[in-house]
């Protein structure tokens, strides 16, 4: 396998005796769609949010790239190509779509201490945010205010954001979470297409959409991960079974 | 979809130009109104009253660049109004009388303390952030009342307005109230282009959601930082304006009552439209002005003691009437001239 773009090495978190993420090693290839599974109150969203830098962790270290990024703050390991979605969405209501994803884009694309212009006439911006946008299929709804969207909507502006920021890596935060059948059927779809060309890691409790999507499966259980595998070897596996996918229909 | 995402963005943008108007009307009513004080009789009131309007706007409309922008709520702005004033006083008083030397000094010494102040400050947030420039702008006044000599407690009389590069032209009240219009529509124009900037966005996104900003990778401190230090120079032109407005400076200039009028302005005005912070503050100050008056002439059918007695105590109506503003017309001023169009 070629160099791991994401590695944990002995990731742990806890608040006082309670262990949310316990000795968490897992790497990720580049190119992969690697989905994390696991019962409600695993530490799946912890787990992001240390990836991620908005938590510190207490022990362990998150390489990038082959870079030690443990001690970096999030918008440093943005820059380095590390962006994540959020599970409770997080947009800023009052700017249009477009301009969400145009910001998004102004982060990577030199000085924002620029006083004079218009940002939001700026072509060099707009036109990579549109590109986004239409990626995910909001390309029509551009000039609407982000707090008037549906609620897939803006989790498809979500992944939009992500995706302007340029990534190597994305992180998703159950980016289905509260869609309809149709609006979760279009991000899939998305998700597919993107596939190919950046890595994702994605938090999910669609179990159609994971096993659908993914190439690598891992599952976490009381912070702790018991196993990474292809889907299939995932699904038959007994101890994944019995503490996970027994509570659940299984497909 | 498209329909929809067209007939909404539509109506938006002519809303925007539209709306220009109002600054437009505003500026040129201070560029007209120095004619019809000649007519009024009482010239020099006139001039000095809006002369006045227009330092405060400079000042309110600092603020507005950072609370209606950038959701800080500084309780210690008129901090930055002191700190430009005795600059002019203290430098005068050492002999230094010219402008070109005293506001470059006035601007420095507002950066560097918004600098520092603003450094600590904005590592906390909400209440926490608007008890510490509180606490700032009070240490700056205590600073000013002990500084016996320069008047200490008292404050200083100022010999002379600032010179011009040698020339006494701001000794004449029109060409001083030109000045304060010019730095009035200086600033406005630098706020409007700062506001609309690459800056000035990632400022509004950070008011809106500072997670989201540092998740796509800014980092929300060196803005707010950055913007306080504009707000506090902007702020402390004003300062220098207001000192040779006055001809005395004192430390009344930056006392936290002097704060909360300036936050009242930008509310009372509405929040986050520049031009709502300089109607706020003229509202404010000509309410301020005119209230006792307007009180006696409309209790006509009072008695002339209990006239006498409202228009005494006219703050008794000031401040609830200030309240009933701000709860009952929101968006301030603002948003009462920006209804009609909504419908």
């Amino acid at each position: 396998m070629a160099e791991p773009l994401l590695e944990l090495r002995s990731l742990r978190k806890n608040y006082g005796a309670l262990v949310v993420t316990d000795d968490v090693s897992l790497s990720v290839a580049p190119g992969e769609l690697h989905a994390i599974i696991g019962p409600n109150g695993a530490g799946k969203t912890t787990l992001i949010h240390q990836i991620s830098g908005m938590l510190p962790s207490n022990s362990g270290q998150i390489l990038f790239a082959g870079e030690d990024i443990t001690h970096l703050t999030m918008p440093q390991r943005v820059n380095c190509g590390l962006a994540r979605s959020f599970q409770i969405t997080s947009i800023l209501p009052g700017f249009s779509a477009l301009e969400n994803v145009a910001l998004a884009a102004q982060a990577r694309s030199g000085s924002s201490f620029r006083f004079f212009g218009n940002a939001s006439q700026e072509k060099k911006l707009n036109d990579p945010a549109m590109e986004c946008l239409s990626e995910v299929g909001l390309g029509a709804r551009a000039h609407i205010p982000a707090g008037l969207l549906s609620h897939g909507e803006k989790r498809q502006l979500e992944l939009a954001i992500g995706l302007a920021t340029e990534p190597k890596l994305l992180l998703l935060d159950e980016p289905l979470a509260g869609t309809g059948h149709d609006e979760s059927q279009r991000v899939v779809e998305t998700l597919r297409r993107l596939k190919n060309r950046l890595t994702v890691v994605l938090i999910e409790h669609d179990m159609d959409a994971v096993f659908s999507l993914a190439d690598r499966v891992s599952v976490l259980v009381y912070g702790r991960l018991i196993a990474t595998d292809t889907p299939e070897r995932i699904r038959a596996n007994p101890e994944v079974r019995a503490a996970y996918l027994g509570e659940e229909e299984l497909v | 979809m498209t329909e929809i995402a067209e007939t909404q963005s539509a109506p938006a943008t002519s809303f925007t130009t539209r709306f220009e108007i109002v600054p437009l009307v505003l500026f040129a009513a201070f560029a007209a109104a120095p004619l019809l004080a000649t007519f009024s009789g009482a010239e020099g009131y006139v001039l000095s009253l809006l002369t006045r309007v227009m330092i405060f706007g400079i000042a309110a409309m600092a603020l507005d660049l950072i609370l209606g922008y950038g959701a800080l709520v500084s309780f210690g702005h008129a901090a930055f109004l002191g700190l430009g004033a005795y600059t002019v006083g203290i430098l005068a008083s050492h002999g230094f009388e010219d402008a070109l030397v005293q506001i470059p000094v006035a601007l420095l010494a507002s950066a560097v303390f918004a600098l520092f102040t603003g450094a600590i400050s904005l590592r906390t947030k909400g209440v926490y952030f608007i008890m510490i420039t509180l606490a700032f702008g009070q240490m700056l006044y205590f600073l000013a009342t002990s500084l016996a000599a320069y008047g200490g407690d008292d404050g200083m009389t100022l010999a002379s307005r600032s010179l011009v590069a040698g020339t006494d032209w701001l000794e004449n009240d029109f060409t001083f109230y030109w000045l304060c219009l010019v730095c009035l529509v200086g600033a406005y124009a630098l706020s409007r282009s700062i506001v609309a900037s690459r800056f000035g966005r990632v400022l509004r996104g950070t008011r809106e959601n500072s997670v989201r900003m540092e998740a796509i990778g800014f980092q929300p401190f060196r803005f707010q930082l950055a913007a306080y230090v504009i707000s506090g120079m902007m702020a402390g032109l004003a300062g220098c304006l207001l000192a040779n407005q006055a001809e005395f400076v004192s430390p009344a200039f930056m006392t936290w009552q002097r704060s909360g009028e300036l936050i009242f302005m930008v509310v009372l005005g509405g929040l986050g439209s520049l031009h709502g912070a300089i109607i706020g503050a003229a509202a404010f100050l000509l309410l301020e002005e005119f209230l006792p008056e307007i009180l006696h002439a409309s209790s006509f059918f009072l008695g002339e003691e209990t006239r006498a007695h409202l228009a005494e105590n006219w703050k008794m109506v000031f401040g609830p009437l200030l309240i009933l503003i701000v709860l009952f017309v929101r968006g301030g001023i603002m948003g009462l001239l920006r209804r009609p169009h909504h419908g």
